[in-house]
């Protein structure tokens, strides 16, 4: 199997060089690209059964789940190495990803296929945009699996950034826009300040555990609990606990929590098929993935599972309540990812990592789904984003509509979707925390539980607003609405069947079975005795619990505001119009970064090289000596005065000199 | 690849004495149309000669390789001493390497006296294979010295406006710093009996007053060439007023003397001195890394933005030559403190690659619209998309981005240092942040985003680069991307090396 592994890794890889590097018609671009990604998700779904339903193990012939496919470096016995690790965790992300990539690649050619109206006609880099789209999603798509499949944290690190270069790369897609190319540099930038605190995580795992090597460093992890470190002076920290913070740091970057998720909303001026693939459902759960993996270093600080639990409660109750005043059609869906994105944090924070790693699954379906029904809907309405200029779209595109629907249903886990089951389970899970007395587990299942009121309500909102209820675009647009084209429906459906049936089938294996037994670690003291007694057991027991109320009322106010007295919410919105402001402004983030980060370090830069470079080293030291030098100079010159008769008589005075001198001595 | 042949004078006198006759010829630029195939011949000929050094060199010894030795100024005992091991050997490739390319990015561009311009890189490239082979101090000091002059007229002739301040400026600055040097030479040469052999002087007992005299004067060569804060201001003025090749070879390989002296001069010759002034050096490594990336960022002009880039990552390589001593007092491992040197190399190597392709990059945009100021542009990659491809993925590699060689020497550097002090991986890895700021904000005001209407004129008239153009680049962006895959190959050489060297310092303590 080593081989079809290799394979599924490099496939998309030849796809993107052979549609960006060479000049290949736009036909050619998406076939390539499109074959060379689809094989790859079958091969995943191979590799997924060998290992998951089988049992067995994929390399050496059967006899590891780990290969070395070369050295990078090496320093005596510590060997840097790429390579590979597949286990059932592994093999589930590689099927969401290779699937989910593979819908957007398809979706990609009725997205893209009318680009060059987005570009000024003398542009050339509009000309091959097509093919330069392509050959970026199916980079993304290798970096992803690169990052994955990784089995050191050196090849983790790797995927991590290339992942974030491809983001940059499609957020900056459309370089002619003013906002896209700002986007571009903000997400980098912001996923640097986490990188930055993920690289000193790596460096502190090297230093206490001498190996980068995943399986060798959870091994030697228990020998470390009591090892602590000292970054301030006189104050002891658990080693462990640093780590596992300094990685969580990288985790929040790149999974946007608060409050490094600022980039996240921006970089919805990318392209939509990349704000599902790779803003929803894929690249931004790289954090929740990793902290997955990392479970048997993270179970051994509870100090950093509650810093984990409460940033993933801020985001995601905080989140939520900004996804209810944007109008455009793609930040509410952004929001709602920031704050779902919380949740899998939440649920990591509470040792549920099967969990949160079951919400990354049905979320990456039901919010790539999502993003490409909002896609959908902006092809139709001839890119315009505003919900306010929409409505009534429902009798225009129906397929959207009703797999729109679908995705709203999952989001806001309605019972027997599968985003019921991965929140039910995550909140169920934060209620053990919470029982069990984990700081900040009390916080964290209030904001869960009521975030579930905010998620229906902003996802029924955006539902009511742009499906049903006036015909709010011009004349124009509205006689130019019409259903999407069969390779954007296709995608839509693909994506509904699992939004609507994967928890249902999978929840027992991953949560209660032994989906994940040799992938993710939970100390004794941490699992939660529950059992599981079937799915209608389990969607009975959800029917007498709080969410599945507040779900209900969440459709219910969003009905009576958006439906029938549409009129309230300007009210509502007049009556708070501070709180509004608040919301709008993004509680702040923003201006505060720009002002402080962004201004701060130009001012800086700008004193560092005007004072400290212009006018101290180059005026005073440089140039002042070159000056101080001339002034002795212009002294010294005036010995030379030309004539004889002042030069013999010197030479006389120095003669006697040099006698007496000598004579004296 | 046969002992027989003396390997490294060829590369050292083939390109000297090729340039020689080049510099003889028509400075009639028609006529000097013919000599630049020749020019460019000779300089491919030694880069083929050049690779066998690589190619048959022997990983498993510390010891000099391809050695020659012959009597030169018998009256001072200094002998034709060369040889190479796995420090300077990947130098004299790197060196054989770029001219070529350097070369290349001339052939239309010099109108005046073209072959007297490609003459000069030749003989550089002559003198620079010379510091790095050079064994005998006398030698190495006269190379060392030699070197200045066609750079200084390389800027003098063919520079920009204000090339004289420039020329003597950095005339100046690198003169004063290798005038201490010589003392420091002459002085050993009394103290080991009366030669002028570098091993030597490795072997010499110091004592601590003379070593910390020593170290000190090296430093002033050295930390001007690296260069260091606070005695760097003579690059920025530097590259901004030499020509494309000018700037190439400075920062690619010239700046590479000053970290090479470290490596065979101070930290052999002085090591207790080098480990009690350890501190000193780390500390203006991270004020290089940490307030030239400030300074970098507020940069108009984009010559003098990569320059100040280059001192924040030679920062990088000074930081990792001297984090040995707190690695080793630390946890007592020569396997971290060799990732923290190596580290340091591969950041030499690489920065060559990519503040070369850098620097070529803005040659392409100067050589089209004779500016290089940041705001000039944007949105040059509407009409020049191929080039914006390298010029985004050499930014990249300049942010460090893992895949390409720049990540490599940064993550080992870190990742070392952090196992001497927490605070100082953190304040080195501020890089991740600033130096992807300065440069991706660059490339956005330059590469991305609509051509604004003024300038429909200038930036809407582009063209694209060359075949020739391409060629050069590519060439680069393979080895950039080469090397940050797969850098075991630049690794293997160097280790043994290092390793002897740290054997050597801890031993000498």
């Amino acid at each position: 199997m080593e081989f079809i592994c290799l394979l599924i890794v490099l496939l998309p890889l030849i796809g993107s060089i052979g549609a960006g590097l060479f000049t290949v018609s736009r036909k050619t671009a998406h076939w390539l690209t499109n074959t060379c990604v689809g094989l790859s998700f079958f091969l995943s779904v191979y590799v997924f059964k060998l290992i998951v339903l089988d049992k067995l193990l994929p390399f050496h012939s059967g006899t590891s789940n780990e290969l070395t496919l070369y050295t990078w470096l090496s320093f005596g016995k510590l060997n840097l190495e790429v390579g590979f690790l597949v286990d059932s965790l592994t093999a589930m992300m590689m099927v969401t990803v290779t699937f989910v990539s593979w819908m957007v690649h398809i979706y990609t050619i009725g997205y893209m296929s009318d680009d060059e109206h987005n570009w000024s006609d003398k542009s050339l880099a509009g000309k091959s945009s097509y093919q330069r789209f392509f050959s970026y999603i199916s980079l993304f798509t290798f970096s992803m699996l690169m990052l994955v499949m990784s089995n050191n944290f050196l090849q983790l690190f790797f995927g991590w950034e290339a992942v974030g270069l491809v983001s940059y790369l499609l957020i900056g897609f459309w370089l002619q826009r003013d906002t896209a190319i700002y986007a571009n540099l903000k997400a980098f930038l912001v996923n640097r300040v986490g990188d930055f605190g993920f690289l000193l995580g790596i460096a502190a795992v090297l230093m206490y555990f001498n190996t980068l090597d995943y399986k060798e460093v959870f091994a030697l992890a228990p020998s470390l609990s009591n090892v602590s470190i000292e970054i301030f002076p006189d104050i002891e920290w658990s080693a462990i606990t640093i780590i596992c913070i300094f990685l969580f740091i990288g985790a929040m970057g790149k999974s946007a929590q608060v409050p490094l998720h600022v980039w996240l909303p921006d970089s919805m001026e990318g392209p939509t098929p990349i704000s599902a693939l790779i803003h929803a459902a894929t690249m931004v759960t790289a954090g929740v993935f990793m902290v997955a993996r990392m479970s048997p270093l993270y179970e051994l600080s509870t100090t950093a599972l509650s810093f984990i639990l409460i940033v993933g409660a801020i985001t995601a109750l905080f989140m939520g309540f900004l996804g209810l005043v944007q109008n455009d059609i793609k930040r509410v869906v952004a929001y709602s990812t920031l704050s779902q994105l919380g949740y899998m944090t939440v649920a990591l924070g509470a040792s549920a990592y099967a969990a949160g790693v079951f919400h990354l699954m049905t979320h990456a379906f039901f919010k790539a789904l999502l993003f490409l029904a909002a896609g959908s809907v902006i092809i139709a309405m001839h890119h315009e984003q505003d919900m306010r200029k929409m409505g009534g779209l429902r009798k225009y595109m129906p397929i959207t509509y009703i797999t729109a629907l679908l995705g709203t249903l999952a989001l806001t886990g309605v019972p027997f979707f599968s985003g019921f089951f991965s929140k039910d389970a995550i909140i169920e899970a934060v209620h053990f925390s919470y029982e069990e007395g984990r700081f900040g587990a009390g916080f964290a299942y209030f904001s869960l539980v009521f975030g579930v009121f905010i998620t229906s309500l902003y996802s029924f909102r955006m539902f009511f607003l742009t499906f049903h209820g006036k015909e709010r675009m011009d004349e124009h647009t509205r006689k130019h609405l019409h259903e999407s084209p069969v390779v954007v429906t296709v995608p839509l459906i693909l994506l509904a069947i699992p939004s609507v049936l994967i928890g249902a089938f999978t929840i027992e294996a991953m949560l209660y079975g032994d989906f994940f037994e040799s992938a993710i670690h939970v100390a004794k003291e941490h699992q939660s005795s529950h059992d599981f007694h079937g799915i209608s057991t389990f969607v009975v027991h959800g029917l007498t619990q709080p969410p599945f109320w507040l779900v209900l009322a969440g459709f219910v106010t969003a009905y009576s505001l958006y439906m029938q007295w549409t009129g309230l919410p300007a009210l509502i919105q007049s009556k708070f119009v501070f709180l509004h402001k608040i919301l709008l402004d993004n509680y702040g983030f923003d201006r505060f970064n720009s002002w402080f980060f962004a201004g701060g370090a130009r001012g800086l830069g700008t004193l560092c090289w005007s004072v400290g470079d212009v006018k101290l080293i180059d005026g005073l030291l440089v140039n002042g000596s070159a000056k101080v030098i001339g002034i002795f100079s212009q002294v010294f010159r005036r010995i030379q005065t030309g004539f004889l008769s002042q030069y013999a008589f010197a030479m006389i005075i120095g003669l006697l000199v040099l006698l007496g001198w000598f004579v004296h001595f | 690849m046969s002992a027989e042949l003396p390997l490294l004078s060829l590369l050292i006198w083939l390109p000297i004495a090729g340039g020689v006759w080049v510099l003889t010829q028509s400075k009639d630029s028609e006529d000097a149309l013919l000599v630049r195939p020749i020019a460019l011949t000779i300089a491919v000929l030694t880069f083929l000669f050049s690779l066998p050094l690589f190619f048959s060199f022997d990983i498993t010894t510390a010891s000099m390789q391809f050695e020659e030795k012959l009597p030169w100024i018998q009256a001072l005992n200094t002998y034709y001493h060369l040889g190479v091991d796995g420090i300077s050997m990947p130098l004299i490739l790197l060196t054989t390497f770029i001219t070529p390319l350097v070369i290349l990015s001339a052939w239309e561009v010099i109108k005046n006296r073209p072959a007297q311009y490609m003459a000069a890189f030749l003989i550089m490239e002559g003198l620079m294979n010379g510091v790095f082979a050079a064994l005998d101090a006398m030698l190495f000091y006269v190379f060392w010295e030699a070197m200045l002059v066609p750079m200084f007229i390389i800027i003098g002739v063919w520079g920009g406006a204000n090339r004289i301040y420039a020329s003597l400026k950095f005339f100046l600055y690198t003169l004063l710093g290798s005038v201490l040097m010589l003392v420091a030479l002459l002085y050993m040469y009394n103290q080991s009996g009366g030669q002028f052999s570098i091993l030597s002087f490795h072997q010499l007992n110091l004592s601590s007053t003379a070593q910390t005299l020593i170290f000190l004067a090296f430093l002033a060569a050295f930390a001007v060439k690296v260069p260091m804060w606070p005695v760097h201001t003579w690059l920025p003025d530097a590259h901004v007023e030499a020509p494309t090749g000018g700037s190439v070879v400075l920062a690619a390989i010239m700046l590479k003397m000053g970290t090479y002296g470290f490596l065979r001069f101070s930290l052999p010759i002085t090591p207790q001195a080098s480990h009690e002034l350890a501190w000193f050096i780390i500390l203006l490594s991270l004020i290089a890394v940490v307030y030239i990336g400030f300074v970098a960022l507020v940069q108009q002009d984009m010559k003098k933005l990569i320059a100040y880039s280059s001192i924040s990552h030679m920062g990088f390589v000074t930081l990792g030559f001297f984090i040995m001593f707190a690695i080793l007092q630390n946890t007592q491992s020569k396997d971290i403190a060799a990732m923290g040197i190596e580290g340091a190399m591969i950041q030499m190597i690489s920065h060559g690659f990519i503040s070369g392709a850098l620097f070529l990059c803005v040659g392409v945009l100067y050589d089209r619209l004779h500016s290089r100021e940041i705001s000039t542009y944007g949105g040059v990659a509407n009409t020049m998309p191929r080039f914006a491809m390298f010029v985004v993925l050499f930014a990249m590699a300049n942010a460090g981005l893992p895949g390409t060689s720049g990540f490599v020497g940064e993550f080992m550097v870190i990742l070392s240092s952090f196992q001497a002090n927490f605070w100082i991986a953190f304040l080195a890895s501020t890089t991740l942040i600033l130096g992807a700021a300065y440069t991706l904000w660059m490339i956005k005001r330059v590469i991305y985003g609509s051509i604004a209407d003024d300038k429909m004129e200038t930036v809407g008239r582009l063209t694209d680069i060359n075949a020739r153009e391409t060629f050069i680049l590519a060439i680069l962006a393979l080895a950039v991307l080469f090397f940050g895959i797969w850098p075991a190959p630049l690794q293997e050489v160097m280790h043994v090396s290092v390793m002897n060297l740290i054997e050597h310092v801890t031993r000498s303590q």
